[in-house]
């Protein structure tokens, strides 16, 4: 029995990535669930655009490292990440002006736009493959550990080590910053409102004299920030490939859905549902076990209910049990 | 123009685009796009029986496309000596234990009242079942994967006859579909879509992983050929009669016999989509196809004349989805190999919704025009973007690094194309160049 390694063992394999990809999806998802608040439709684009932001944010990054600026300790991609945004926006806000707004003024079926975001997804995914290719691109520097295995396993004296690397200290904290602003945008500012507003009841909203295509707007421009820094931040985290964020697609909106499809809040407890779920299934289980079981029960496997390559399948079933039993998600959705 | 002239000449004007093909390329390109032309037709027609009939979104086309490949591996392949003795029947055993368990799993939540001593059962069953399924389903797969992992290290298949396996695919993909339809249908539209999206990706990762099925990430190569049709070039370079026509017609013996062998499987790919197609025809003539068009145009109100819509709904996606596999399974069989990962969903699941909206939902001519057309432009799209983007840098200086990085992007100019021609017909033709009638 040795409890305490049994912990670090657990925080270092399960907890300090699960948080931090938690934090990643979740923000993936509060995008989603916007578009699918104020928009009323599900955004197949929307891991395209995350890609498409980070891939502004790597160029920027490399531009800054060959002039020479870099931001200490801290990944350059941070100081490159309001460009990245700005990018993201431009984006986007062209893609509703050329494309989705066409559809909003014929009232559309909302499966119709869900085809138009099929269209614009293998746009977006052509574009960033045109300029970066489909390859891996790294574009972390700074330092690589908050705190290393070894400093801790020295601090501590325990056998275990805890790492944490810097790009999840950076995630959960811009998370948190990000998810904090856009509560604070949405229920004390008078847009915030007004899009609030919009969600709940259209028609009411306009005749209170909201201006629908205002609404509209903000609500992208709120989405290419979010998506923009979700992007970048999983690219930090592990490595940017174009595919990958195309990917990411199925757990964000397993997320989304999740905690109710249009409610931010449980977008956030989605995201972090499965990537708790995620992780905690996939991982193998036997160095925790080998800690806290009496020698004669050791577990002669590697304890892991199902291998890494199967992460997918695991927000599927989550997300098919939540669509069996409560349809409407954990947190009521279709409101924001 | 009358409605059947404008559409035989679209078809005339894909055919010339084909031909042309082979006129300026190479007849082996061009039969190569002709015989994928054949097989993304069927696959359209599919997806067009889901979405134009009764609009059901499916974008799990991927996964039933996979399954087909798997059964051609199931049925063509020789069983791997040994392979059963050694965990083949374990495996099995297992699974039927696992599916038990679910069985069980689900009666328990049918039958006991709702309270907490159900979800406590429920949650034991799943967990005890779980680990007596791994605990007979992991030696036997170690004891299959241990045989002659270099070339075998699976299963293998029942050795019958290729041609057999196109509706084996077909089944397989049925029953997949089946399942799915029974736990996310009913759903909304949205979450069909996220759900089969899901459902794909799982599929894929299953070939990918479990190596004792068909062998993995390790590929499974030498699929025998539908041989009677389509034979082998060295035997067609061998046979006198073979050679006096390919000399009639004054090709060389090798290019005649792979010819040959290319359009073996044209041959057979056409009759597989005359049969499709006149059975989908059929379909939507019948009262069957009238019932089916008045479900996705009005739900409530045939809900409300005794249709029963979830039931319906289940039929014609499974019947959609077991098209899509034969389609694979005539893919795979092309191929001559199974390689799981070249399954991409930008092109197995989206360029066929491609297709079919671009040659018109609901029309079953419309989805095979659409297939045929997209899929030329999609492999001529490479060719020409190389050859644009030259023209473009022509200006540029040799080795500057902006010409070498746009004349090497040009291979990625497809998917661009591709979303570019979905979002002008969406617009402007939203129905298709053959529109329904």
């Amino acid at each position: 029995m040795d409890f305490l390694n049994a912990l670090v063992a657990l925080s270092n394999f399960v907890l300090v990535p699960a948080i931090a990809y938690g934090s990643q999806l979740a923000l993936g998802a509060l995008g989603v669930t916007l578009i699918y608040g104020i928009l009323r439709f599900s955004n197949f684009a929307h891991g395209d655009t995350m890609a498409f932001g980070a891939m502004i944010a790597v160029l920027v990054t490399w531009g800054l490292q060959a002039a020479g600026v870099s931001f200490g300790p801290l990944p350059t991609a941070l100081l490159a990440l309001p460009f990245a945004i700005l990018g993201c926006i431009i984006l986007v806000l062209i893609t509703d002006r050329l494309v989705y707004r066409f559809y909003r003024e014929q009232k559309a079926k909302p499966v119709i736009l869900v085809i138009v975001s099929m269209g614009v997804m293998f746009i977006m995914n052509g574009l960033v493959r045109f300029v970066i290719g489909p390859d891996d691109q790294r574009f972390s520097d700074g330092a690589r550990f908050i705190v290393s295995a070894r400093d801790f396993k020295e601090m501590t004296g325990l056998r275990e080590g805890l790492a944490i690397k810097t790009s999840q200290g950076i995630t959960v904290i811009v998370a948190v910053l990000a998810v904090a602003l856009l509560f604070w945008f949405l229920n004390k500012t008078r847009t915030g409102k007004s899009m609030r507003a919009y969600s709940d009841n259209e028609d009411l909203a306009l005749l209170s004299g909201i201006n629908p295509e205002r609404v509209v707007m903000i609500t992208w421009i709120i989405v290419a920030a979010l998506a923009t820094t979700a992007g970048v931040l999983y690219g930090l985290d592990k490595s940017f490939k174009p595919f990958v964020y195309f990917q990411l697609l199925l757990p964000i909106f397993a997320s989304a859905i999740v905690g109710g499809l249009g409610n931010p809040l449980g977008a956030i407890a989605g995201g972090f549902i499965i990537a708790f779920s995620e992780v905690t299934i996939t991982y193998a289980w036997k160095k925790v076990l080998t800690y806290l079981a009496p020698e004669s029960l050791e577990p002669s496997g590697l304890v892991q209910f199902l291998s890494t390559d199967y992460k997918f399948a695991v927000s599927f079933v989550i997300l098919l049990i939540v669509l069996l039993f409560k349809p409407t998600g954990l947190f009521k959705g279709k409101v924001i | 123009m009358s409605e059947p002239v404008k559409n035989t000449l679209l078809f005339v004007v894909v055919g010339a685009l084909i031909l042309l093909t082979g006129f300026t390329q190479s007849w082996n390109a061009a039969i190569l796009i002709l015989n994928m032309g054949l097989i993304s037709a069927i696959m359209a027609i599919g997806v067009n029986l889901q979405w134009g009939f009764a609009g059901l979104f499916n974008v799990g086309v991927m996964g039933f496309v996979a399954l087909g490949g798997l059964a051609v591996v199931l049925v063509s392949t020789p069983p791997t000596p040994g392979a059963w003795s050694s965990g083949g029947y374990g495996i099995v055993l297992a699974l039927l234990l696992g599916a038990a368990t679910v069985v069980a799993a689900v009666l328990v939540a049918t039958r006991m009242a709702t309270g907490r001593m159900r979800t406590l059962t429920i949650i034991g069953i799943l967990i005890a079942g779980f680990f007596i399924y791994r605990a007979v389903f992991d030696p036997s797969v170690a004891g299959v994967e241990a045989i002659d992992p270099a070339i075998a290290g699976n299963l293998g298949g029942l050795n019958l006859p290729v041609l057999l396996a196109w509706p084996a695919g077909g089944l397989l993909a049925a029953g997949a579909a089946w399942l799915i339809g029974k736990t996310a249908l009913g759903l909304r539209s949205d979450y069909l879509a996220i759900a089969t999206l899901g459902i794909a990706e799982i599929i894929i990762a299953i070939m990918k992983n479990e190596d004792w099925l068909a062998r993995g990430v390790k590929n499974v190569y030498g699929i025998p050929r539908p041989a009677p049709v389509v034979g082998y070039e060295v035997e067609l370079q061998q046979d006198p009669a073979f050679l006096a026509r390919a000399e009639w017609f004054g090709l060389e013996p090798v290019t005649a016999s792979t010819l040959s062998v290319k359009l073996g499987y044209s041959l057979l790919f056409m009759i597989v989509l005359l049969v499709l197609l006149w059975m989908a025809q059929m379909a939507l003539k019948s009262p069957w196809g009238r019932m089916m068009r008045a479900i996705r145009d009005n739900e409530v109100a045939a809900e409300a004349m005794g249709k029963d819509v979830t039931r319906r709904h289940l039929q014609i996606f499974v019947l959609g989805s077991a098209i899509c596999g034969i389609a694979g399974a005539m893919m795979t069989t092309l191929d001559g190999q199974l390689t799981p990962s070249a399954y991409q969903p930008l092109r197995f699941t989206f360029l066929v919704w491609v297709m079919v909206i671009v040659g018109g939902s609901g029309n079953n001519f419309g989805a095979v025009l659409g297939a045929f057309l997209i899929w030329f432009l999609w492999v001529q799209v490479e060719p020409i973007g190389l050859w644009l983007m030259n023209l473009i840098t022509a200006g540029l200086p040799d080795g500057s690094a902006l010409k070498a990085h746009l004349v090497e992007s040009a291979a990625h100019m497809r998917l661009f194309t591709m979303g570019l021609i979905l979002l002008i017909v969406l617009r402007f033709s939203p129905r298709g160049l053959i529109p329904e009638k």
